[in-house]
């Protein structure tokens, strides 16, 4: 599925239904006519900004990879997505 | 004796430490023994950090010596789990990133560090900042230090329980929906979320980037006032962050009410599920802010109804896409040897993400996903113009909106647990503030049935110093002053 999250046995269930509840407030929203709305996606007005095309530093190999729950190489290890169709 | 010491505001201790009555150790020594007298009851912090205290209070002392000492030199401080500190354990109250230690810190920390804030430890929260109740914390519940079997609220509790209890002179929480505005108000504080783009970003764990600000909780206006200046301003590591100075929240912020035209939106006044109790208090608050000079007008927010709606479509798609990034490959948990990589991320983020996160991450997922992004999404963003545009028309009658915070004091731990929507509920009148990326505070004003009761004020985009001026004149006409709590 689309969120990524692995569900036990029954998790389904309990999920639906608290969803359900959430959604069944949120239908709400189509008793307004919005046909002429602009969308909002950013509140405040602010112009965007580019900064020089400098480079500047960054993490180091070793500070990236301080926190890798696996490393092999100054890499990150992953299991193989080779197998996987 | 020393315990006084925790009782403080930033004018008295910095007061005291520059005439070398105490030292910023003594600060320190203070604080640190009420935590560990009062901390294993209410459960505020997750971690404390006295290597870093050590060091920044030494700081503090020498720079007090040199007669260099910055605004907030010496100041003990508690950080939400969700603003990272370089070295410093910083998990967001999850599972997911317990072990993580940051490679940097966040610019909102690093400013107040550069202030001479000395840093305690870090503060519980529900996970990724979901919740209003410090209950979603993976960790443990935090508990109000004013009953002990109520909640702080939520997420800042940890923060906001801190402050209450005399465990930290200034806190910093984040507001994504309320999250330190209703905390603020549960544990009778002052806390402030600043309109959207004033505080950096940079160093925040992400939960909807559309919404969240960084802000501060203190025990008093002027102290919250202090520190937010600090805080605030350009980064050029934030692309929403603004130029405009942030010593301007403090503009004329002492002028008192007295002209002033302060709009009650009826929707808010009598929104469902306030308590008689919470009304009265707000009541009274009234009273006194129009004996101070201020005109009271009635002003509306038709689209009120549909502020939660819109807002647990948009909260949760944000939080969908910034919480994709916690697959077990770079950080936090992981299922390094799953038989593959779509296997890792299942059981990574099965194990390592709450209920609740789990519920956001898919109502988000199925508001973005194709087919339902019209009905869903942007019909949401729509929405949202709306609500901006009924602050818009309001504020065409008033300089500032004053309501409650929350429609209820302090309620017991596991009460809402089991419904999300009545938890949701709890952000019903501060979650328009977020949407309309408006500027508002909670300020401590009086008590129901011996819990406190918050009054919010809210102001347009950039009205910071509007905000602070009301909140300070009431809190001065209202004698009302944050208490440090007395836990039993």
């Amino acid at each position: 599925m689309l969120a990524r999250i692995g569900l036990e046995a029954g998790d389904e269930d309990f999920y639906a239904g608290q969803l359900s509840g959430i959604l069944e407030h949120i239908d709400r929203l189509q008793q307004l006519d919005t046909e002429d709305i602009p969308p909002t996606a950013q509140v405040v007005e602010i112009a965007s900004r580019l900064r020089d095309d400098e480079p500047r530093p960054s993490l180091t190999q070793e500070e990236a990879l301080a926190n890798a729950p696996a490393a092999v190489n100054g890499m990150f290890r992953v299991p193989s997505i080779q197998d996987e169709t | 004796m020393t315990d006084d010491l925790t009782l403080l505001t930033i004018k008295d201790a910095s007061r005291l430490l520059r005439l070398g009555s105490i030292s910023a150790a003594d600060l320190v020594t203070a604080h640190v023994q009420r935590i560990e007298r009062l901390d294993p009851k209410v459960k505020a912090y997750l971690r404390f950090t006295p290597e870093l205290w050590e060091k920044q209070a030494d700081e503090a002392d020498r720079k007090i010596r040199q007669g260099e000492a910055p605004p907030l030199c010496g100041i003990p401080l508690a950080v939400k789990d969700v603003l990272c500190v370089r070295g410093v354990e910083t998990t967001a109250g999850s599972q997911i990133l317990k072990g993580f230690k940051p490679p940097y810190t966040a610019t909102a920390v690093a400013r107040l560090f550069e202030a001479g804030a000395v840093m305690l430890g870090v503060t519980n929260c529900d996970e990724f900042a979901m919740g209003s109740s410090t209950e979603n914390s993976s960790y443990f519940p935090t508990r109000n230090p004013w009953d002990l079997d109520r909640v702080p609220g939520g997420s800042s509790g940890g923060s906001a329980a801190a402050v209450a209890a005399g465990m930290a002179m200034i806190a910093l929480g984040t507001d994504t929906g309320g999250s330190i505005r209703q905390p603020a108000a549960l544990c009778g504080v002052v806390g402030m979320k600043p309109t959207y783009g004033r505080v950096s970003r940079y160093g925040l764990i992400a939960f909807a980037s559309s919404l969240d600000q960084i802000g501060p909780f203190a025990r008093s206006v002027d102290d919250a006032a202090i520190t937010l200046s600090l805080m605030s301003g350009l980064d050029p590591l934030d692309a929403t962050s603004s130029d405009r100075a942030g010593m301007e929240v403090l503009n004329n912020f002492g002028a008192g009410v007295k002209g002033m035209r302060l709009g009650v939106p009826r929707e808010y006044y009598d929104v469902k599920g306030i308590e008689p109790g919470v009304k009265a208090a707000i009541d009274a608050a009234l009273f006194i802010l129009r004996q101070a000079g201020a005109e009271i007008v009635d002003v509306s927010l038709p689209h009120t109804d549909y502020g939660l709606a819109a807002y647990y479509i948009i909260a949760p798609a944000e939080c969908s896409s910034n919480l994709a990034r916690f697959d077990g490959v770079r950080y936090g948990m992981s299922e390094v040897d799953a038989a593959n990589i779509t296997e890792q991320y299942l059981e990574t983020r099965r194990k390592g993400f709450g209920a609740e996160v789990r519920r956001r991450v898919m109502l988000g997922t199925y508001a973005l996903s194709s087919g339902y992004y019209d009905a869903y999404y942007l019909k949401a963003q729509k929405v949202r113009t709306l609500i901006k545009r009924d602050f818009d028309e309001a504020f065409k009658k008033c300089d500032a909106i004053v309501s409650a915070t929350s429609p209820t004091v302090a309620f017991p731990i596991g009460s809402k647990t089991q419904d999300p929507l009545s938890m949701y509920l709890c952000d019903v009148l501060t979650l328009g503030g977020n949407l309309a990326g408006l500027p508002g505070i909670s300020v401590p004003c009086g008590t129901s049935d011996g819990l406190p009761v918050g009054l919010q004020v809210v102001g347009p985009q950039w009205g910071e110093n509007v905000v602070l001026r009301v909140a300070r004149a009431y809190e001065e006409a209202s004698e009302v002053q944050a208490q440090v709590a007395d836990v039993v």
